[in-house]
């Protein structure tokens, strides 16, 4: 039997979880802190004793973290990058970031750079690449201290060569820049791959900074096994992988709550409203999987196209603060966050906050129940009846069909919820306050093939078929097992330049690790 | 009755020409935001006015985006190709234009031309050529009337632009795509100069307006957290297709279009069935698995994302989407013989012969 320890690290505390297959031998909360690392490391010594096991015996260590998104949200910690677009005299009429919100664009430092290059959709170059420009360039990034940068060119995804080059005339001309090139980021679609670039250019030093404390975290726990950490789509990426790409993280938080969800109750079909101490987050569970956003989604007010849970946010959370009365009483969206244990009455503090009102009714007791004893019972009630109300409309919104699903109460928060919401059923899991980590530590094993296939022996189908079964065989060498697999993504880009009818594969399937049944 | 469209209404705009644009006519999304940016750039709103209120003598002139959609994702436009190929049809005509026209219902073909108003203060008539859109530039209705394409221009990214002249406006399309090809396989023409009296004659009237209260209806019913499609059903007398997954979708810029095929898996009601979505530009042709036509051009196909109801087009299908096809019946012009010619299943060698949505919308159902 394997044993796994699953981490979430949140904005407001990290969970820890050991499973041993389909059991949770434990979980615990503890507060996330400023430097990640002794979060981690008090959730560590807590989960292992409470689960009194050996510290070598634990094989495998999964890590999600929300830490990259909540950067990009609150706008913290992120770096200036150099956004450089290849493209004139096409593309003009919308520069990089053309549509993200002003605060955000101001945070990265706004240095837009259009230049000539790029390709035509069959090969031809736009204009030669401006070598001359992108030295200028390079001489104002020294000037201006700028650490990072993000090169688009148009038509990358068929052709990466213009990006490759700049990238190197870039890190000749200034020792040390990252530099991120969107065609290794995204599919056709400039401005949002281009979007995903340079988001993912602002969050690498954090990324560097936040992996090395999760590797420092395990260590100094005396854990040597390999660790990962967990993707938007539910699988697995090697953390050195972060440190290059950590845009890849940005919505695994609720799809790790989801799955979490659905494997503590082995419910396949239901709302999950995943309560935290600031946001609730609601989404549905279709077949035991998060159902996908199809289109485009928004992080910190930007679009991207990444593969993606449909999930709903509302300002509700433990922490929220309740305020006025009758016909001004007001829940939320403010929140004392991370305070929650110093400034809730319960807690000694001053303020009324949602976890106030769910002591003072008795659905949990946590804190100095005696603090909140001046409540009115019709108060209570009254906040009560909004809360259900708020959680009743967000749960409306992610249902699509009349049908009677249950839903499931995850997260710290999840004493808020009542036991009905708009006559729907919901089921509290054990362990549902550390569903989140439960839903990394049985996150998926992915196997990927994105390569030129010629299509002049064979057809596009046996080429597809082929790409399949490669990507197949990279999951179950990777630990997936073989009668879990499925294909999420799939996309043949045909590359009119090249000779023999080529044709670029991209195909990913995944799978759940091995050692999970019980 | 005239209305004003501003910056704020261009979402509206956009949603909606995507829907009846049938797949084609390029993204919402960069549509929205090229007109948005040059009316708060220019600080205008555009006036649509009824083709009825413009005198008989006005020069009309359509601007459009002629090409892949696929290619307008990556390859954004200048900016400034529309008014090149606008005033050098002008400089050839030796006249200024009067009024705008928006030559068909797309997220990019229905906002260009109120970028072009934005920036030249010129008003754009309530109407267009398809009613939807169409791949190629002579199916338009103005061709059923005897309304000549060109002296057309045709301009791109790099300053380039040439004046066509052709002895039909079948032979318009073939060397007007042949130039869009070299150029980049996307290009900004201005196209169909006429007469007033011509415009009222040939335009489809009344289908900006449509398009706007199209996009007004998707809008309002998501923030209900409604999916939009009863209500557009409603709406346009259309009727539901199908409700399917992409399972395959099979693509080739060549020619200047974007070409393909999309297989599709039921869902929901229509489980346990499979479905071939053939497209160029637009959707053109839903079959079921035993190859059956459920709907066929000139009649429209348009997609929307079956979970959050936002119109779909080529471009965007990918693996795993879920679509919501709906059908609508095309403008009665589109369904006459000429109508047929221009742009029925034959012209695009599909193997059916055309047949309403009325007839075939239920027929294979229960089968």
């Amino acid at each position: 039997m394997v044993l796994r320890l699953g981490i979430d690290v949140g904005g407001t505390n990290t969970d820890a979880v050991i499973l041993d297959g389909r059991k949770v031998l434990a979980g615990v909360k503890r507060t996330t802190t400023e430097d990640v690392m002794s979060g981690i490391a008090a959730a560590l010594e807590a989960v292992i004793e409470a689960a009194g096991i050996a510290r070598d015996a634990i094989d495998v260590a999964m890590i999600g973290t929300t830490h990259f998104t909540n950067a990009v949200i609150e706008r913290r910690a992120l770096d200036q990058v150099a956004a450089i677009r290849l493209g004139l005299p096409a593309t003009a009429c919308l520069p990089p970031m053309v549509d993200w919100p002003a605060d955000l664009v101001e945070e990265v430092g706004g240095h837009r750079y259009l230049l000539h290059g790029g390709y035509e959709f069959d090969g031809r170059e736009i204009a030669p690449l401006d070598t001359d420009g992108l030295r200028r360039i390079a001489d104002e990034i020294v000037a201006k201290g700028i650490r990072a940068a993000a090169v688009s060119s148009v038509f990358s995804p068929i052709n990466r060569d213009m990006e490759e080059e700049a990238r190197k005339i870039l890190t000749e001309a200034v020792p040390g820049l990252s530099v991120v090139l969107s065609s290794e980021i995204g599919r056709i679609g400039l401005l949002e791959r281009e979007s995903a670039a340079i988001m993912n250019a602002s969050l690498l030093s954090l990324a560097d900074k936040t992996v090395t404390a999760f590797g420092d975290a395990l260590k100094g726990a005396g854990l040597h096994c390999p660790f990962f950490v967990t993707q938007n789509d539910g699988t697995l990426m090697a953390a050195d992988t972060v440190r290059r790409f950590p845009v890849l993280t940005f919505a695994s938080g609720p799809t790790n709550s989801m799955r979490g969800a659905a494997f503590l109750t082995g419910v396949k079909d239901a709302i999950v409203i995943d309560i935290g101490g600031t946001t609730t987050d609601v989404g549905a569970l279709q077949k035991g999987f998060p159902r996908q956003a199809s289109t485009v989604v928004d992080v910190g007010g930007v679009r991207t196209n990444f593969r993606m849970p449909d999930v709903f946010s509302i300002g509700l959370g433990g922490g929220t603060i309740v305020s006025g009365e009758g016909e001004s009483l007001k829940v939320g969206p403010q929140s004392v966050g991370y305070r929650l244990t110093s400034e809730a009455r319960v807690f000694g503090g001053e303020v009324l906050t949602c976890t106030d009102i769910a002591v003072a009714s008795g659905a949990a007791d946590i804190g100095d129940k005696s603090a909140v004893a001046d409540l009115d019972p019709d108060y209570i009630a009254a906040v009560r009846a909004r809360i259900a109300e708020m959680l009743e409309t967000a749960v409306e919104r992610s249902r699509i069909s009349p049908e009677p699903l249950p839903v499931i109460a995850v997260g710290g928060g999840s004493i808020l919820a009542p036991d009905q919401i708009g006559g729907l059923e919901v089921l509290r899991p054990e362990n549902f306050a550390v569903a989140n980590a439960v839903g990394a530590a049985i996150a998926q094993i992915s196997g990927e093939v994105d390569r030129i296939f010629a299509l002049d022996k064979r057809t596009r189908e046996e080429c597809l078929g082929d790409a399949d079964e490669e990507a197949r065989e990279i999951a179950i060498r990777a630990g997936a097992v073989a009668e879990t697999l499925e294909v999420i993504e799939r996309e043949d880009v045909p590359l009119a330049y090249l000779p023999g009818n080529a044709t670029r594969i991209h195909v990913k399937v995944v799978g759940d690790m091995g050692g999970l049944d019980a | 009755m005239s209305f004003f469209i501003g910056p704020d209404d261009m979402e509206e705009i956009a949603l909606g020409g995507a829907f009846l644009g049938t797949g084609g006519g390029g993204d919402p999304y960069i549509g929205k935001l090229m007109a948005r940016s040059i009316m708060e750039r220019e600080n205008v709103s555009v006036e649509v006015v009824p083709g009825e209120e413009v005198p008989d003598d006005a020069l009309c002139v359509p601007v459009c985006m002629m090409g892949a959609p696929t290619v307008m994702v990556e390859k954004l436009p200048s900016g400034d190709e529309a008014l090149d190929a606008l005033s050098a049809l002008e400089d050839y005509l030796g006249r200024k234009a009067d009024y705008l026209i928006c030559i068909e219902a797309g997220g990019l073909n229905s906002t260009i031309p109120f970028a072009v108003a934005a920036h030249t203060g010129l008003k754009l008539i309530d109407g267009d050529g398809m009613g939807r859109a169409f791949p190629e530039l002579q199916m338009v209705s103005l061709t059923l009337h005897d309304i000549a394409a060109t002296p057309m221009v045709i301009a791109d990214d790099k300053g380039n632009s040439g004046v066509l002249n052709a002895i039909s406006n079948l032979w318009t399309e073939r060397l007007a795509r042949a130039v869009t090809v070299e150029m980049g396989g996307a290009a900004l023409v201005a196209l169909y100069p006429m007469s007033g009296a011509e415009m009222k004659k040939g335009l489809l009237h009344g289908t900006l307006s449509l398009v706007r209260e199209v996009g007004h209806t998707i809008l309002t019913e998501r923030r209900a957290n409604r999916h939009p499609g009863d209500a557009l059903i409603e709406r346009c007398n259309g009727y539901d297709l199908c409700t399917a997954r992409v399972i395959d979708i099979e693509r080739r810029t060549t020619g200047g279009f974007a070409r393909g095929v999309a297989r599709l898996r039921g869902l929901d009601a229509d489980q346990g069935r499979e479905f071939k979505l053939s497209f160029q530009n637009e959707f053109l042709c839903l079959e079921d698995d035993e190859g059956r036509p459920l709907a066929l051009t000139p009649d429209l196909i348009c997609a929307l994302d079956a979970d959050g109801g936002l119109p779909v087009t080529t471009e965007s299908l990918r693996y795993g989407l879920g679509l919501r096809l709906i059908g609508l019946p095309a403008d009665p012009q589109w369904r006459t013989p000429g109508g047929q010619a221009l742009a029925g299943p034959g012209y695009f060698g599909y193997p059916h012969a055309f047949e309403p949505l009325e007839k075939l919308a239920g027929k294979h159902r229960a089968a």
